[in-house]
């Protein structure tokens, strides 16, 4: 569905192209499910009892209370695309392409189409996920809730995803990830692009829950207008085959403003590379990253960050703490600050280790055993607060957060 | 005479830390119902003795054992200790991150629910935080008296038979003190006839401040390691407080 012969040669020019980062994924391997696939429901209230439990654990509530709008793509199939409020607008990609002629100049903008093979194959297959846009001046407490789900075993899943606050708007969105419980293996390529105008604000909160054999490679791009604010806050803690990721924001608008939040908590074999990066070419443009891994059994998790100033009185500063919890794992912090201007303030403070022996004894001198005493202090070292949404998505998250670090 | 049942008897201890002996030939008696207080200066092994009661890993038992409850606790882990009734308060307890305070009090009161109890919360009200206070991150940022009230809160939770506190009064103000030491009383059963005491404890302090409030059945006297003297807490007070610890050592009839 590319509009432009000019993208489409881009995209095939980069079919064979490698990943800068991560492990390379045979895409051949897996199985190219149409569009159509599934069945088109009214509302995720109509999902068997079994996926509503699934998709519930990354935060995706069924009965959609408290959600400004709900959308669910199954495989290649957008599903369910349901929202309730008058300021946003909320379709499958494919409608929303036919809606309106302008969203082209949104595709592969923040995004780069020839980044790599998997971006190469998601702008060459058929369209597929979501368009939201927040309409200028609202302000939207409630989420969207969006889901991917995995249905078909060895599936590779592509989602091309444009999300757009106008001017002054308020947007939040929770996207939950996850495959049904029968399904081991499978791809899962996402690319996002979003778009901040003027004064706008984007909440982003992903919780992550795959299979153990599924490989994930989403593609972030963030564009950030004057005075605007876009929040990520990124959850994995369950098992994977590999994950790599590395959103960038590029803060153009005076006084934009990035925050990243991950928590991530490696188990068995995954392999998670996950970065975040800010490019500050904004005056007065700032961003914050935190990160708190934990790596269990053979994991290894590469946690990244690079900061790149360039322009004057931009800020940025980066924090990424590290718990090794086993000798066969390993946690590789990777700090970059690049500052190309002067007055610039960047920073970064990364520490990597692994429990303190003197708390484990503490919480065992209250009666808890050694094993109690160490899950609950991996438990409080990822539990970390959440900042910059409204209070009652902030108390949403942390249940969600709650959940999530039960696995571990 | 009556025969007191013993709770704590510790027999020839001694304990290495790194390879270097801090305690040797400590014998220490506690009968049921008793608090004995633990004097001594800096560096003479107070802290040592608290931990290897308790069963701290890197207090290498060298000799001797220690029985609690008539059980042969010596090769004990800190859990199994505290399963049997042993609680402490800390000198210098550490912070974890992302652990709240209210967190611990439950699973120390035995709680599940979201809600602390109004029975907790009564105690929280009484040590004068309140619920803002226990959803902070226990011992980050607290202050040396918030330390050492969040530690009585949390052994009020507990109840435990038998209770060691290591300088509960140090760096606290004189009104604190008196409020650390009534629920020190309170956990010592100390409003019972010393017949009825069912909980013992063993208190350390250096100064003995809080002697004035909570009242001792003995005194030792802890010196490069060693139990030099043993006796009435208010005549061990007084000799220390006239002669210095080495005077009082000096003057003073070892029991064993
Ligand atoms: N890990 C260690 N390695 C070497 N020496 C140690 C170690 N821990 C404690 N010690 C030493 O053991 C001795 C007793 O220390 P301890 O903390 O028990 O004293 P204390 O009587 O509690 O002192 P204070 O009144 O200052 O609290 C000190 O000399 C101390 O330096
Ligand atoms: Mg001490």
């Amino acid at each position: 569905m590319l509009q432009s012969d000019t993208l489409k040669k881009r995209a095939e020019k980069a079919r064979k192209k490698k990943a800068a980062l991560g492990e390379d994924i045979e895409i051949e391997k897996f199985e190219q499910e149409e569009a159509g696939e599934h069945e088109e429901i009214e509302s995720l209230e109509e999902l068997p009892e079994k996926h509503k439990e699934t998709i519930l654990k990354v935060g995706v509530e069924a009965t959609g209370a408290g959600r400004a709008g709900s959308f669910l793509q199954i495989d290649q199939t957008g599903v369910c695309t349901s929202c309730s409020s008058e300021s946003i607008e909320l379709m499958n990609m494919k409608n929303a392409l036919e809606k309106y002629d302008w969203l082209n100049d949104y595709m592969w903008k923040a995004v780069a189409v020839d980044t790599d093979k998997y971006t190469a194959e998601t702008a060459l297959r058929e369209s597929s996920g979501y368009f939201i846009r927040a309409l200028p001046g609202s302000r939207e407490i409630f989420p969207i809730q969006a889901c991917m789900f995995i249905g078909d075993t060895n599936v590779s899943q592509t989602v091309h995803n444009i999300i757009i606050a106008e001017e002054n708007a308020e947007l939040h969105i929770i996207t939950g990830c996850t495959t049904g419980s029968d399904i081991q293996s499978a791809l899962h390529i996402g690319v996002s692009e979003f778009y901040l105008k003027k004064g706008a604000k984007i909440t982003f909160t992903m919780v992550h829950n795959w299979a153990e054999q599924v490989e994930v490679r989403p593609r972030t791009g963030v564009i950030l207008g004057d005075d605007s604010t876009y929040i990520s806050n990124y959850i994995l803690t369950s098992p994977v085959r590999t994950i790599q990721s590395y959103p960038t924001a590029y803060c153009q608008g005076e006084n934009s403003r990035t925050v990243f939040q991950s928590i991530l908590g490696g188990q068995k074999d995954s392999v998670l590379d996950i970065g975040s990066r800010a490019i500050l070419t904004g005056k007065n443009s700032s961003t914050e990253m935190i990160s708190r891994a934990v790596s269990k059994d053979q994991s290894q998790i590469y946690a990244r960050g690079h900061l790149a100033g360039k322009s004057p009185d931009v800020k940025g500063h980066l924090e990424c703490m590290g718990l090794v919890l086993s000798d066969d794992s390993l946690i590789y912090s990777i700090p970059e600050l690049e500052g190309s201007s002067t007055d610039l303030e960047l920073s970064h403070e990364a520490a990597v280790g692994k429990i303190a022996e003197e708390e484990v004894l503490y919480l065992m001198s209250r009666g808890l055993t050694e094993d109690e005493a160490a899950s609950m202090i991996v438990r409080g070292f990822l539990s970390m607060d959440i900042t910059g949404l409204p209070p009652e998505l902030a108390a949403e998250t942390k249940r969600m957060l709650d959940l999530s670090l039960k696995g571990m | 005479m009556v025969v007191v049942k013993l709770i704590l008897e510790i027999t020839d201890l001694a304990i290495e830390v790194s390879g270097k002996e801090i305690l040797s030939d400590i014998d220490l008696y506690i009968g049921k119902g008793e608090t004995h207080v633990l004097l001594g200066p800096n560096g003479s092994g107070k802290s040592t003795l608290f931990m290897a009661i308790l069963g701290f890993p890197k207090y290498k038992v060298k000799a001797g054992e220690i029985i609690f409850k008539g059980e042969n606790i010596t090769n004990y882990s800190t859990t199994e200790r505290v399963k049997m009734g042993i609680g402490v308060s800390f000198q210098n307890p550490p912070a974890i991150r992302g652990v709240k305070l209210q967190d611990l009090l439950k699973i120390e009161h035995g709680e599940t629910d979201e809600e602390l109890s109004p029975e907790m919360m009564d105690l929280v009200t009484k040590l004068k935080f309140d619920d803002r206070f226990i959803d902070r991150d226990v011992n980050l940022g607290f202050s040396g008296g918030e330390v050492k009230r969040s530690e009585i809160l949390q052994l009020l939770a507990q109840k435990p038979d038998f209770i060691m506190f290591d300088e509960p009064d140090s760096g606290v103000d004189i009104e604190n003190v008196e409020l650390l030491a009534e629920e020190i009383n309170t956990l010592l059963d100390k409003e019972k006839k010393p017949g009825m005491r069912e909980k013992s404890g063993l208190l350390i302090t250096h100064l003995g401040y809080i002697l004035n409030f909570v009242n001792a059945d003995t005194a030792h006297v802890l010196m490069d390691g060693k139990i030099a003297c043993s006796g009435n807490p208010n005549e061990i007070l007084e000799d220390i407080r006239k002669e210095g610890f080495k005077g009082c050592v000096e003057c003073c009839n070892p029991i064993h």
